[in-house]
């Protein structure tokens, strides 16, 4: 599913003292299938940007084009939207508020008026594309999960609702590595599975090279670069304008390059670099 | 009296809990040190910071500041003017409508007479390059700006302990460097003695010190060049170490001739550069 957006401008609070432009004039076009990471600051506008998408927030001007649907037009039935559209907070482990998992993740499609034994059928697939066994932890109390765990139940809440589009706020923050590639790596793999869209919002430039097809910066509420890695990252004097970090390896190989060596600078992860690395070095002789 | 946290057999079980969260952990931490602490979530890292200040008192073992013990409840409020702790959500920590008096209110309860509390609040300010927003809102603040604002509430009371429990998780990298910049200034400048709590390998890269927590356990200690020289100790308890120190390890590996305890970006161009 594609969603379209267009000259979109978001004002909060407009006409008062407090009046802010938090968006102002983005375009981006989502095609279907293709796996998004948006990346900006604190304040730059990407959790406004999202919210949008679903809709969450109205635009003051513009427009959010889903599946072909103008959703802000009137008659536009917006639950309908939100199931499509599915949206993952920041912590979203504070949202989780039943007694036990099978309860919460069952929370959405229970509402939905689905009968029971398909609620259970999507609790079951829900929890098994984020890494966790039904059997086991169905009757266990969310309170008592580890912090990676609780926010995969969280995410399965989401993912229950079948989703054709996935949105997630900066999923690994406040995780360590380990339970930081484990929800990277259970993104990816949902993906292949189910096939849908997706967009992750995140600081880390090293997490979001890895996996996406195409980087979206946000910088004082302008969309200011989008396009794959190896285009966003060529601007690189650029996002160190603003304050984006590329990542330690690609920064490696613009050193070497910039010390006259052959090496391209197009690497993003340490396989990337490795190959690259071993290739010049064999050129030379060395390995 | 030896100015020091010393850590002796320290083991903890939360209450409700049959496992214990810390098994006879032994450190010490000089006045002066910046130690930072590395672990996966429920290592005990956090566990171990409450300890240090008297939040929670050991099951089993002690903990002396500066020679006084933690359980000894007649201590505890001499223990929290000397450890003060920073944790990680700046949002629950502000308790003021106006960041100086933010900053004032440890000092206040502590019963500091009133010229004395705004120089301290001052200094404090300065210390972490906030002074112009004295008058301001804190929610009006950046993440990394609120969190220094907790940081000087700390400096406020004066201690020689900062204890840091993953102090940037929350923030952006603008806001991570303001925070990982004050910190270092805190300790270089100012002589106080920092641990710091951390997920992110390159800000314990900057420490005199690394300590390796997992299940309970302190596993490693060292300089930062001899704990992220152990990349595949490090991957085994589910830590990271910094891509370039990865990339020397993989290179090693395939036969290049590269140092084992590269950790910057700077040192790797310098071990590439004969090579290509």
């Amino acid at each position: 599913m594609s969603i379209v957006v267009k000259n979109l401008t978001h004002i909060y609070m407009p006409g008062t003292p407090f009046e802010s432009v938090a968006l102002m004039d983005v375009n981006w076009i989502i095609e279907d299938g293709e796996f998004w990471g948006l990346i900006g600051h604190t304040g730059s506008g990407k959790s406004t940007l999202i919210q949008h998408l679903n809709g969450l927030l109205k635009p003051t001007s513009g427009e959010i084009i889903v599946d072909g649907v103008n959703i802000n037009e009137r008659g536009v039935n917006l639950r309908e939207i939100r199931q499509k559209v599915g949206l993952v907070f920041q912590y979203p482990e504070h949202q989780l508020f039943e007694e036990t998992v099978e309860k919460d993740v069952a929370f959405g499609p229970k509402n939905l008026g689905l009968p029971e034994d398909e609620v259970t059928e999507r609790v079951r697939e829900a929890l098994d594309l984020v890494g966790l066994k039904y059997d086991e932890i169905k009757e266990r109390s969310p309170f008592e999960l580890s912090g990676g765990q609780m926010r995969r139940v969280a995410i399965a809440g989401v993912l229950a609702m079948r989703p054709k589009v996935l949105i997630l706020d900066e999923p690994t923050v406040g995780l360590d590595p380990r339970g930081r590639d484990e929800i990277l790596g259970q993104i990816v793999r949902l993906r292949e599975r189910q096939n849908i869209t997706v967009i992750l919002v995140s600081h880390s430039m090293e997490d979001i090279a890895k996996i996406v097809d195409k980087i979206a910066v946000m910088h004082r509420g302008r969309m200011v670069e989008s396009g794959t890695p190896k285009q966003v990252f060529k601007n690189r004097e650029a996002l160190a304008s603003i304050g984006l970090d590329i990542p330690q390896v690609t920064h490696l190989m613009i050193k070497l390059k910039d010390k006259g060596k052959n090496v391209a600078t197009d690497v993003f992860t340490v396989e990337e670099a490795e190959a690259e690395i071993l290739r010049a070095a064999r050129g030379m002789g060395h390995a | 009296m030896a100015a020091e946290i010393l850590v002796e057999g320290v083991c903890y079980q939360y209450p409700q809990s049959s496992e214990m969260a810390l098994k006879d952990v032994n450190l010490r931490i000089k006045k002066g040190e910046f130690i930072a602490i590395i672990g996966p979530n429920g290592s005990g890292k956090s566990t171990l910071a409450k300890l240090f200040n008297g939040l929670f008192v050991p099951t089993k073992g002690r903990i002396t500041v500066d020679g006084l013990d933690t359980r000894d409840k007649e201590n505890i409020w001499k223990i929290r003017q000397k450890a003060g702790i920073v944790f990680q959500n700046p949002d629950n920590q502000i308790v003021a409508t106006v960041v100086e008096e933010d900053v004032a209110f440890g000092p206040e309860n502590l019963g500091v007479p009133p010229d004395e509390i705004r120089k301290r609040v001052d200094e404090a300010l300065e210390i972490v390059e906030l002074k112009e927003y004295a008058q301001k809102p804190p929610h009006l603040l950046s993440g990394g700006q609120k969190q220094r604002v907790a940081i000087a509430g700390i400096i406020a009371m004066r201690p020689d302990y900062i204890i840091m429990d993953e102090p940037t998780a929350m923030l952006d990298p603008v806001g991570r460097k303001e925070v990982i910049s004050t910190v270092k200034r805190l300790n270089k400048e100012e002589g106080k003695t920092i641990v710091l709590i951390t997920h992110f390998m390159e800000e314990a890269v900057e420490a005199d010190k690394v300590i390796v927590m997992s299940e309970g356990r302190v596993v490693m200690e060292g300089t930062p060049r001899e704990i992220f020289s152990k990349v595949g100790k490090l991957k085994a308890i589910g830590l990271d170490v910094p891509q370039v120190t990865e990339l020397a390890h993989r290179l090693r590996g395939q036969g290049l001739a590269i140092r084992e305890d590269v950790l910057t970006i700077d040192e790797m161009v310098e071990c590439l550069c004969p090579l290509l």
